[in-house]
């Protein structure tokens, strides 16, 4: 299986991250959103020691993983897409970009390109729904987003 | 902190920037700020900007001039209700909690917005934290609770960061900690991230989440006032809820009763959006008809299209269409037309827009998010939606539209919380209220609206085409041609049947066969 995070990160996120939230009450949320905010992802050996150190069996803790859309078992792009497809992006023609999108960067919805650059996000509402179709890249939001500009607004990431 | 030195805050600070509330938002005639009275005025990374406004006068009131009791009896008098969408009394709630024994309680504010479609309580953390801090400390008060949370949707990373520079503030000037205002009132509030998932809003799934587990709803009752976080007495209130509490309290629960109707008193703010005019958040007085928020508020549809319907309540709630417009808006009467209220999403839809593909879309909203505890959400809104895709891509039948009532009836009856007991209502509203878009699609497989890609055999662009060649420059495939000002023709062979010509038409001058 391959190995996203290394020892030495491990041994850093037990230091850095695990021992500030050992002894709060119900840390597993947090410490899960500290990892899937460094590494972009939860993997497997993460999820091995925090069951070692909090004592909390690595089938709960994947099954809190696989729960909730935010946590991820393989590491994002390194751009993330979100075309809001909540219901006013919807009506405003979001599933027209996310086509226009996913031509123009030969993957798939959910999915992260070959070269490691984009993951084309699911994205429900990043609630800015008078301002639609709205695109999150990154921490970006994009507003009144068309078919005419999809493309222009990708482009500088494209080189990053 | 006392109240004089509350009052040097405000008196330095209205020395500082005499002008701070002479900025105007510009709102209509019909709007009533309250909730948002503060939302786009002041800087909401300054506590001192929200004291100005007689800010956090209401939690000095409440607990040195009034009893736990007092307070929640002002909130019941108010008749305040749940703005989250349920719409349940919120000072009734607070009694439950209140009356409990046990001497560790909760607050929790439910910051999980999760309708795709509104966005008040986002702005409202982003504009205005202190106003929702003020809420849940008022409300710790009045059951006796020491600790809060608030339950902020992963999506919202500014919202998060606001409400901790708030809770910062807060604290720095001991309006949150120990021994507030002298009292020997005790309070702190921390922030929980959500990780994206909708059914955490539901008040058990969101104890869950906080709890570390998979937001799973459990079994009412118990319900959360008796038995939520770490099995202590719990109260969860949404933030628009919350941010009308410390006004209750400073101005009186006549005062709230002066606005809305006897049943819904208070404002209600609404998130305007799809195919409207003038979009974006409005508050106006419960009891509104639909038809002033439409068509005065919100100037109508955009680009010379129909109105046709529109969506409240997100994936829980309904549609309601022209026949409505005359209607009033509040908790029960939207109920009554079988819709709901749900956190206050409306989003717009005009003639382009096909009816059982919106069902579609809140259906496949509905199967993502459904949390797989109980097998009649679980499995049936898959059901749903796999018939609901039948209808739209041709292969459905009437007796389908008679499976589609049957099955979301069932599935109504019978789901474990809010999220299954309401998925159905898109369809069942829908079906109720257009009917004969459903038997289109069925029985002439056709799609009236032009929207379902399945049952369109052809893009043709008619005489009316004046050649502004905006279609042939939005084609993907480069498949439309014609001079400048001169009538456009689709090359059928290579058109791919995305749709975008269609769309981007202003001139009504494409259509479907």
């Amino acid at each position: 299986m391959e190995e996203y995070v290394n020892r030495t990160q491990l041994q850093e996120f037990e230091n850095n991250v695990i021992n500030l939230y050992r002894d709060k009450q119900s840390p597993l949320m947090q410490i899960l959103q500290e990892s899937q905010k460094l590494y972009g992802c939860v993997p497997f050996e993460v999820q091995n020691l925090i069951s070692n150190e909090l004592n909390i069996s690595t089938a709960k803790i994947n099954g809190v993983v696989s729960f909730y859309s935010m946590f991820s078992l393989v590491p994002s792009g390194k751009h993330i897409i979100g075309v809001c497809t909540g219901t006013a992006c919807h009506v405003k023609g979001a599933q027209r970009l996310v086509s226009r999108v996913e031509d123009a960067l030969d993957t798939h919805y959910g999915e992260t390109t070959e070269d490691g650059q984009f993951t084309l996000a699911h994205t429900r509402c990043v609630g800015d729904c008078s301002k639609g179709a709205v695109v999150m890249i990154d921490d970006k939001m994009h507003s009144k987003v068309t078919s005419d500009n999809i493309l222009d607004i990708l482009e500088p990431y494209r080189k990053q | 902190m006392n109240r004089k030195a509350l009052e040097k805050i405000k008196n330095d600070t209205i020395k500082l920037d005499p002008d701070l509330f002479e900025k105007k938002v510009k709102t209509h005639e019909k709007e009533i700020r309250v909730v948002l009275q503060n939302c786009d005025i002041i800087d909401p990374e300054n506590i001192n900007h929200y004291i100005v406004n007689n800010g956090y006068f209401g939690i000095h009131n409440a607990v040195t001039s009034m009893s736990q009791e007092d307070v929640i009896k002002e909130v019941i008098d108010s008749g305040l209700r749940g703005r989250g969408g349920g719409g349940f009394p919120t000072g009734k709630k607070w009694n439950f909690a209140y009356k409990n024994e046990n001497e560790t309680k909760y607050i929790i504010c439910n910051a999980d917005e999760g309708d795709p479609g509104a966005f008040m309580d986002r702005s409202i953390l982003e504009k205005d934290p202190h106003s929702v801090l003020e809420g849940m400390m008022i409300a710790g008060y009045a059951i006796g609770a020491q600790t809060g949370f608030i339950y902020v949707r992963a999506e919202y990373p500014l919202a998060a960061q606001r409400l901790q520079i708030a809770i910062d503030a807060a604290r720095e000037i001991n309006i949150l900690g120990e021994n507030i205002f002298d009292s020997g009132f005790n309070f702190d509030i921390e922030i929980r991230l959500g990780a994206g998932a909708f059914v955490c809003g539901e008040e058990t799934a969101l104890i869950a989440s906080i709890e570390g587990y998979r937001g799973m709803a459990r079994n009412k009752p118990p319900y959360p006032a008796s038995n939520g976080l770490y099995g202590k007495p719990t109260i969860i209130n949404n933030v628009e809820t919350l941010a009308n509490i410390a006004q209750i309290i400073l101005k009186g629960s006549k005062w709230f009763r002066s606005f809305g109707t006897e049943a819904s008193p208070g404002t209600k703010v609404f998130a305007l959006a799809g195919k409207i005019k003038n979009a974006g958040l409005i508050e106006v007085p419960m009891g509104i008809t639909l038809g002033e928020i439409i068509n005065d508020i919100g100037h109508g549809v955009s680009n010379k299209r129909k109105f046709k319907a529109v969506l409240t309540g997100g994936p829980s709630g309904g549609c309601l269409t022209e026949a409505h417009l005359n209607e009033k808006v509040d908790f029960d009467n939207l109920v009554a037309l079988g819709s709901m209220m749900g956190s206050g999403g409306m989003i717009v839809l005009d003639d382009h827009d096909c009816m059982v593909d919106i069902a579609k879309f809140f259906l496949d909203f509905s199967v993502d998010e459904s949390c797989g505890k109980c097998t009649p959400c679980r499995e049936g809104t898959i059901q749903l939606y796999k018939i609901l895709e039948k209808i739209t891509n041709g292969t459905g039948t009437k007796e389908d539209l008679d499976k589609l009532y049957t099955l979301s009836k069932a599935i109504k009856r019978t789901s474990l919380c809010g999220l299954g007991l309401t998925a159905p209502n898109p369809v069942l509203s829908t079906l109720e209220y257009f009917y004969d878009e459903y038997l289109a699609h069925v029985v002439d497989k056709k799609c009236p609206s032009s929207t379902c890609k399945e049952l369109i055999n052809e893009y043709i662009i008619t005489d009316d085409c004046i050649g502004c060649t905006i279609c042939a420059k939005r084609c993907p495939v480069d498949c439309i041609s014609g001079e400048r000002k001169e009538l456009h023709i689709i090359d059928q062979e290579a058109c791919i049947k995305c749709g975008e010509c269609f769309a981007s038409c202003n001139f009504d001058a494409i259509i479907t066969l």
